[in-house]
């Protein structure tokens, strides 16, 4: 072989092992076609920004030994509208969802899958800027994706890009954390304000013309869980208030426990801004999504350690005791409203729906 | 029927016929001052709000005098509350 | 919330609960009608209801535009939103009212584009961006949304845009009242008066109620110590033995009204000889229909409508809870076969329908709940 020749030879090794670029402005059907195109795309974008050893040799399935008694597993999937909004991205959302839920078992998060369904058209760097969000809120969570994968769908046949997590989270106490474990003298409480991620949603959708300075609250609360949980014996019930609220949640651990609910209007932390919004579109904050909040059950005499224990981490500074556990009527959640009356807080049907009259 | 919110006129958007910015509780939208146009209506100015249109300016004086007559009654009654307990003493 | 907090204040509700335990005549019983479905919501929402006697009984009128809007009109709606090219654009509240053939989501679902707007000028702005589609704006509400509605159309001519119109469905609140002071089966003792058509209409076109029927009527703000005041004005009024119509929200209702909304409302919009209103029927000049001089911006001159009327469910009593004779929990198919969910009649439709807002809100009895909560709480 000719000195020349080997030089030719060299340099496509060494563009082979230099680092992939995408250099295609808009995703295309290739990316998704198994080709060269999403091997470009797997290995400049999401390599790039998830990489760890267990993602790395980029097989089929991540291999991992654990050593908990038991795991916790769930998957949700993330379909916002729109990708971007303020306080966070379709990214953040979709591992600190996930991170979430399997918090909520009192399990310590470990490993994410993250599948994407992208649109043809959609733009690379917004999928980059998506995917560097899912790495920082990786990195705050402590977890790793560690298997992936991507498929592209014909313009029109999604909205962008949609996201799929997975994940596994190991369980290192022994007690069952659930809706149907609430009981009667049980206290209940909130990690913080709540209504801001689907209020700052609604107006970032921007038809309804209202600005404001609401950002979400999309936060991995698995840190927070693990504060509560040291401190406080007699935790019964930690669910994240996400889609219908706190007052969908509350309805849930009152029909599972077969308990009445009772809260208190006045108790409940609330923002000015979320409760401006949530005035002018007729709408009742109770019933908005959270995304880095969750109501507790606890232990009625434990209640005030674990509003000292959430109230020690950042995440709960604002957290509050909104109610108590009682016996009848069971299935129901009852206000104490500011004005000093009583009424139910039922099921939401539906969507909240601002309403004019 | 008809929901109306109490807002804040934050500035009157010039270049802009009949729209005013408005605050509900540090939330802001523009909204239509169209059925003012009878009224002055300045930065500092309460409105009712109804469907993106303001639809009465809040008079103050009238909120005032509400308020002083609900406090009135209260008076009247823990005045009446404390003459009855005087009243079981003697 | 300026306006608002200090209307929600439970220590002068206590205290004007005493004053209203006070004038009541030991042995009558007291039923008052809120004519308007603000205060319905207002009442469940707030728990209004824990502060008066046993003997005061408030009736949830008709005031819920939503509510009040007969299916054929929905089914119409939704008729006009399924031809080419249509974008049609409402409130939230009327994303879910069922007509004959499902509601404006089960439209949506089978391919019709209805959007929701907050405001009619959001309609108009729709209109604006899309000048390839007919954007229709289906107008809902009382004289309080009407002048919004009037003030649209009016900069649409201005604009002169020839893509929009609405199809109107306002609605006035004096027929509706008149008919419910006719209906041979009712008692009432007084009004509670809608405080929000009154910044509108003023509180004038209230006095042949104190004058010719006898009936007090107190308008109204919408905050629950406002309702409570507004109560005590009715009592003290019956205990005086005056009859007379009284202004509880004068910070918002002027005595006359708003004049420059009145005028674009007969601008633009005049009276129908008759307009049939759900649970109620057809009620002679209820209603507004856009004028000739408007007629562009008429959906109902511009789309071939098939107007059929679409009679309420037999099993369905809301007529009957509308006027007070019937409390909501009365009614044959209350809470069974209707239920927020898959709501049967009028009532039950809107979060402030009479209904709904007892099914929603207030479905136990007072005392249950009070003992609930004074268990938890001590």
């Amino acid at each position: 072989m000719s000195t020349r020749e080997q030089q030719v030879l060299d340099r496509i090794d060494r563009a082979r092992r230099s680092r992939a670029r995408v250099k295609d402005e808009l995703i295309t059907m290739a990316h998704g076609a198994g080709g060269k195109a999403t091997h470009t795309l797997i290995e400049a974008i999401f390599l790039e920004a998830f990489r760890n050893p267990l993602l790395e040799p980029l097989d089929d399935q991540a291999v991992f030994a654990v050593t908990a008694p038991r795991l916790a597993f769930t998957t949700d999937s993330y379909v916002v509208s729109p990708l971007f909004f303020p306080g966070g991205d379709i990214g953040d959302l979709a591992v600190n969802g996930t991170v979430n839920d399997l918090a909520m078992s009192g399990a310590r998060p470990l490993y994410l899958s993250a599948a994407f369904i992208l649109e043809e058209g959609f733009p690379v760097a917004d999928l980059t800027r998506i995917t560097r969000s899912m790495a920082r809120a990786a990195a705050t969570a402590g977890v790793q994706i560690v298997t992936g994968d991507t498929k592209v769908v014909e313009r029109g046949k999604a909205d962008g890009c949609y996201i799929n997590t997975a994940g596994v989270g190991a369980l290192e106490h022994p007690f069952t954390l659930g809706a149907a474990q609430a009981r009667p003298g049980d206290a209940v409480l909130v990690s913080g304000p709540i209504g801001d991620h689907g209020t700052t949603i609604m107006l970032a959708r921007g038809e309804l013309g209202i600005e404001s300075d609401v950002v979400s609250d999309t936060a991995p609360l698995g840190g927070l869980v693990a504060t509560l949980l040291a401190a406080a014996d007699g935790v019964r019930c930690l669910r994240d208030a996400t889609r219908g609220g706190v007052a969908t949640i509350l309805n849930e651990v009152a029909r599972a426990s077969d308990v009445a609910i009772v809260i208190d209007e006045t108790a409940i932390p609330v923002r000015p801004e979320v409760r401006g919004a949530a005035e002018i579109l007729g709408i009742d904050p109770l019933y908005v999504a959270c995304e880095g909040r969750m109501v507790v059950v606890v232990d009625g005499a434990q209640a005030d350690t674990a509003l000292t224990a959430l109230r020690s981490h950042p995440l709960g500074d604002q957290a509050a005791i909104i109610g108590r556990i009682a016996v009848d009527p069971p299935g129901l959640v009852l206000l104490r409203t500011e004005f000093g009356g009583t009424r139910i807080v039922d099921v939401l049907i539906g969507d909240p729906l601002p309403r004019i009259c | 029927m008809c929901l109306g919110i109490p807002g804040e006129i934050i500035e009157l958007l010039t270049g802009q016929p009949d729209l005013a910015r408005v605050s509900v509780s540090g939330v802001k939208r523009a909204i239509n001052i169209g059925l003012l146009s009878e009224e002055d209506l300045q930065p500092g100015d309460w409105i009712l709000i109804h469907v993106g249109f303001a639809l009465s300016k809040i008079d103050e004086a009238e909120a005032k005098a509400a308020m002083e007559f609900l406090e009135g009654i209260g008076l009247a009654y823990e005045e009446e509350i404390a003459a009855l307990r005087e009243s079981r003493i003697d | 919330m300026r306006f608002v907090d200090e209307y929600r204040d439970a220590d002068k509700a206590q205290v004007l609960a005493a004053q209203i335990a006070g004038l009541c005549e030991p042995g009558r019983h007291y039923k008052f009608m809120e004519v308007c479905g603000g205060h319905t919501h207002t009442i469940y929402k707030h728990g209004l209801e824990d502060y008066l006697p046993e003997n005061i009984t408030l009736v949830h009128g008709p005031g819920c535009p939503v509510c009040v809007i007969p299916m054929g009109r929905v089914d119409d709606a939704i008729h006009i939103a399924s031809q080419p090219d249509v974008i049609m654009t409402s409130f939230g509240d009327m994303m879910r009212v069922p007509g004959g053939n499902g509601s404006f989501l089960d439209a949506n679902a089978a391919g019709a584009d209805i959007r929701m707007v907050y405001s009619p000028l959001d309609a108009l702005k729709i209109a604006r961006d899309n000048p390839s589609k007919r954007v229709v704006f289906m107008a809902i509400g009382f004289e309080t949304t009407a002048p919004s509605t009037a003030m649209t159309v009016l900069r649409a001519a201005a604009e002169g845009m020839e893509n929009f119109s609405i199809f109107c469905n306002h609605v006035t609140i004096i027929p509706a009242v008149k008919a419910i002071l006719d209906s041979p089966d009712l008692r009432l003792d007084g009004f509670i008066g809608p405080g929000h058509v009154s910044t509108v209409i003023g509180c004038r076109p209230y006095d042949f109620i104190a004058s010719q029927y006898g009936k007090p009527l107190v308008v109204a703000g919408f905050e629950p110590l406002d309702i409570l005041q507004s109560i005590y004005m009715i009592l003290l009024q019956l205990k005086e033995g005056r009859c007379e119509i009284e202004n509880q929200y004068a910070r918002v209702v002027p005595w006359d009204g708003n004049h420059k909304a009145l005028q674009v409302i007969s601008e633009t919009m005049e009276l129908r000889p008759y307009f049939e209103w759900r649970g109620l029927g057809v009620i002679s000049h209820s209603a507004l229909r856009v004028r000739e001089s408007y007629a562009t911006f008429d959906a109902e001159r511009l789309f071939a409508l098939p107007g059929v009327r679409v009679a309420d469910p037999k099993a369905c009593q809301c007529g009957e809870v509308l006027k007070g004779v019937l409390k909501p929990w009365e009614c044959k198919v209350f809470g069974t076969a209707c239920t927020p969910e898959t709501p049967i009649g009028t009532c039950m439709v809107s979060s402030e329908g009479a209904c709904a807002a007892y099914y929603n809100f207030g479905r136990f009895t007072r005392t249950r709940v009070e003992q609930a909560v004074k268990g938890a709480i001590s």
